[in-house]
């Protein structure tokens, strides 16, 4: 096979660069492997190993500092038949470290080459992950501050399933990279080289003495057992075939008619917990099954299973407009955070309008009738509250029929969630007036 | 009339799905998170791609990734996500890739309130990205509107090669509105115009009178190469001032003189009006409102709503405004569209009405700014 580098643009690395060796080595890999450039993308970033791209003909996409891993992965799930070859400093692997963590638990059949030449080159060998505490460097004593980073420990303990450390002057460069690329999985090789137009001014390293540290450190020279598992996107092509198409939205036919004509507007007071927001979505389903146009608008806090739930329920045969409510038609008080939260709304509730009060609750006055339920006595658990409210209002003929929230609960629920939930609408008895 | 309960979130992920999306990826954040579960409900059983990435950058790193290689690419976050977004929405700018980015905007700034709107992103989207090109902004008003502007929104980017946005707001993404989906009218389905796939591709190349270069996706036969770096047509690296300028300025251009194609509004004009009510996203809710009670009330205004927002639609503005002695902006911020407003109206009377609590600007609240000047 022929070269795949770039006649027109040839490397224009410092004289005596490292990379330069590794240009030609990924070149000899490439013809090797017989590839051809359409099979090919180099996926670089910024500083010197950022300008591994336009030395080749190949596919290549070129981005932000230390982010090439992830335009890689995109291209990858996108296009899984092309072998990508994502270049990058230790400059890029400092900043990008959350998505080299990220690419080694993912094990997506990525090849990332590390040129790693103990510094920032191109903006004027300040340190970075990788730099040695006694060297001497644009970023004068910072660097003896920080313990440089091992790559390869680092990707091993992130799941890598294949991992190389090397030198840039090693003879069978190029032969490790092919084995690197040929690896089905996320394949990192950290490649040690010199850096003449920085690292090297003031510190003294050379090929032997790469060597030489090299060979004092356990060698990591390819697969790694422990790591070894299904590649990303095979595995997730496995499982997202398995994944069962969804439905179109329900279709809600209007079946029943309401039993107040008009705009209705409801508040659900509660508390996380008591199931508050998926009443308040079966009070619009209910609304739907009479042709109302409905809204639910929601309030809660960021915690899970603490605080107050509140839901705006507007109910209407006109088009809905603005989807807070002011002056409530019924409010339902499940709990007293959800109350204390809105206190200010009771004060312009209309004497016609209605006050759901579970026993318990303390509701502050106002002109509107107030309804008692005592759920407790009732057996109702808490989870079950808001749910058990809308039976109350069912069966007082208020805001939606018996009728409307059964067919609420058939289109919302299946199976046992569906047997129990008529089961509790059923056994809800109305209270009283208070 | 038959209609269905959906959330703002889900009628925005099942716009994109309409649209021919096939590649999402985020990170899990209030309130822009069901967009994502919805996502991954709806692409892997029709062979689409859903990832999470590690964080935001990632997440629309991939997609920038998927993109290049030829699908349509949705992302969804809110405001902070939109900051980290930052790096990689000038890649999408400058180097013409189509992305569709959902900001489901909550009260800010930085972490602020996640389970409170706001709108207070609509200047941080236009502005907040390094070079200060432009980006198409839309903004939807309700459940109906998070499903067609989607799909607007990706028609956009694959026309013109560009991040769209859609300035969604936690009290649209996590509202539910009944929605009748067999009277939605839906727009055709754009994709972008691709080079010839027999000859060497110039991948920023245009021909004269061309404003948005062809396009051919990274994995087939053609060589395509992509750079964030300042380029010329060939996709290299490029000092030559007069070729970056006559780049910048495509950029730009393809854009702004496009706008009057894209300048998604409702105007409901009374004539003799003495104001015009300009209100966006879950605000016109509110708004017109207050519009239908001022025409019953015997004090009739007019009401602007706009659904484009970047770039402005100056030529939309400047007509509803023709007849106005004045104008109130309605914005749940501390003003931000309204700096658009006056520029583009420097003649008229121009009044706020904003608020930035978490809540939503009341009908009542608007009618006390049109009522008193």
């Amino acid at each position: 096979m022929n070269s795949l580098l770039n006649a027109a643009r040839p490397p224009v690395l410092c004289p005596g660069c490292t990379h330069e060796r590794i240009t030609h080595s990924l070149d000899q890999a490439f013809q090797n492997m017989g590839l051809a450039g359409h099979q090919i993308v180099i996926v670089s970033d910024i500083g010197c190993s950022g300008l591994f791209d336009t030395f080749f003909h190949t596919h290549a996409m070129h981005g932000l500092h230390g982010r090439a891993l992830t335009y890689a992965t995109g291209l990858k799930m996108a296009r899984p038949e092309i072998n990508v070859i994502v270049t990058m400093g230790d400059g890029g692997q400092g900043i990008g470290g959350a998505h080299l963590l990220a690419a080694c638990r993912r094990n997506l059949d990525l090849t990332l080459l590390i040129l790693n030449n103990f510094n920032f080159g191109m903006t004027g060998g300040q340190f970075s992950a990788t730099t040695p505490p006694e060297a001497q460097l644009g970023s004068g004593f910072l660097s003896a501050l920080e313990r440089p980073l091992d790559i390869c420990k680092v990707a091993r303990c992130a799941g890598a399933p294949y991992v190389r450390r090397c030198s840039g002057f090693q003879k069978n460069l190029a032969e490790q990279i092919q084995d690197a690329i040929e690896y089905e999985g996320f394949a990192l090789m950290d490649i040690w080289g010199i850096c003449p137009g920085r690292y090297t001014k003031k510190n003294r390293l050379t090929p032997k003495m790469i060597d030489d540290a090299l060979a004092k450190l356990p060698t990591i020279d390819g697969v790694v057992s422990e790591n070894v598992r299904p590649e990303y996107g095979q595995h997730y092509r496995q499982l997202a075939a398995a994944q069962k198409k969804v439905s179109a939205p329900a279709v809600i036919k209007p079946q029943f008619t309401a039993p107040q004509a008009g705009r209705q507007e409801v508040i659900l007071l509660g508390s996380a917990g008591q199931r508050v927001i998926t009443a308040g979505e079966l009070l619009c389903i209910a609304g739907l099954t009479a042709g109302m146009k409905t809204t639910q608008k929601n309030e809660y806090n960021i915690t899970v299973l603490r605080g107050p739930s509140i839901s705006e329920l507007i109910l209407s045969p006109q088009e809905i407009n603005y989807t807070g409510i002011e002056t409530p038609n019924v409010v339902v008080a499940l709990d007293q955070e959800g109350v204390d939260r809105r206190r200010g709304l009771f004060e312009r509730m209309a004497p016609k309008a209605l006050i759901i009060q579970i026993s318990g609750v303390n509701v502050p006055t106002s002109k509107a009738r107030i309804h008692h339920v005592d759920l407790r006595a009732l057996g109702v658990k808490r989870p079950d509250w808001a749910l058990a409210s809308l039976a109350v209002l069912a069966k007082l003929q208020q805001i939606i029929t018996p009728q409307m929230l059964e067919a609420a609960l058939k289109i919302r629920f299946k199976s046992n969630a569906l047997d129990s939930s008529l089961k509790l609408v059923k056994q809800v008895t109305t209270g009283k007036a208070a | 009339m038959a209609y269905s309960l959906l959330e703002g979130n889900e009628a925005i992920a099942r716009g994109a799905v309409a649209a021919g999306c096939r590649f999402f990826a985020g990170y899990p954040i209030t309130p822009a998170t069901t967009i994502y579960h919805n996502m991954l409900n709806l692409l892997p059983p029709l062979g689409g791609i859903c990832l999470q990435g590690e964080d935001e950058i990632a997440s629309i790193g991939f997609c920038l990734g998927a993109s290049m290689a030829g699908m349509k690419v949705m992302t969804a976050t809110s405001g902070p996500g939109i900051s980290l977004y930052s790096e990689n929405l000038s890649f999408a700018i400058g180097s013409e890739i189509p992305i569709v980015i959902v900001d489901v905007q909550r009260l800010g700034p930085s972490t602020g309130s996640a389970t409170r709107g706001a709108d207070g992103d609509i200047n941080f989207l236009r502005w907040g990205s390094s070079g200060g090109l432009p980006v198409i902004v839309l903004a939807p008003v309700d459940v109906q509107d998070c499903f067609t502007l989607t799909l607007q929104a990706f028609n956009l980017a694959e026309e013109f090669r560009c991040p769209v946005f859609l300035a969604s707001n936690k009290e649209i993404g996590m509202t539910r509105e009944s929605i009748d989906l067999q009277k939605v009218a839906t727009p055709g389905i754009v994709e972008r115009s691709a080079a010839p796939s027999n000859q060497p591709l110039l991948p920023f190349g245009v021909d004269p009178g061309q404003q948005v270069p062809n396009f051919l996706p990274i994995g087939n036969k053609v060589l395509v190469r992509q750079t964030s770096s300042t380029h010329g047509a060939d996709g290299y690296i490029t000092t030559d001032s007069a070729a970056i300028a006559r780049n910048q300025e495509r950029l730009e251009n393809k854009l702004l003189s496009a706008i009057n194609r894209f300048s998604f509004h409702e105007h409901y004009s009374i004539k003799h009006t003495d104001t015009l009510l300009i209100a966006y996203g879950v605000s016109a809710r509110a708004a017109k409102a207050v519009f239908k009670a001022q025409k019953r009330r015997g004090k009739p205004i007019s009401l602007l709503v706009l659904k484009t927002l970047w770039p402005v639609p100056e030529n939309v503005i400047q007509q509803a405004a023709r007849d106005a002695r004045r104008i109130v902006v309605v914005e749940m911020n501390l003003g931000q569209y309204i700096r658009e407003i006056k520029r583009i109206l420097p003649q008229k009377q121009v009044d706020f009405c904003g608020q930035m609590d978490g809540r939503l600007i009341t009908p009542a609240r608007i009618t006390e700014a049109v009522d008193h000047e």
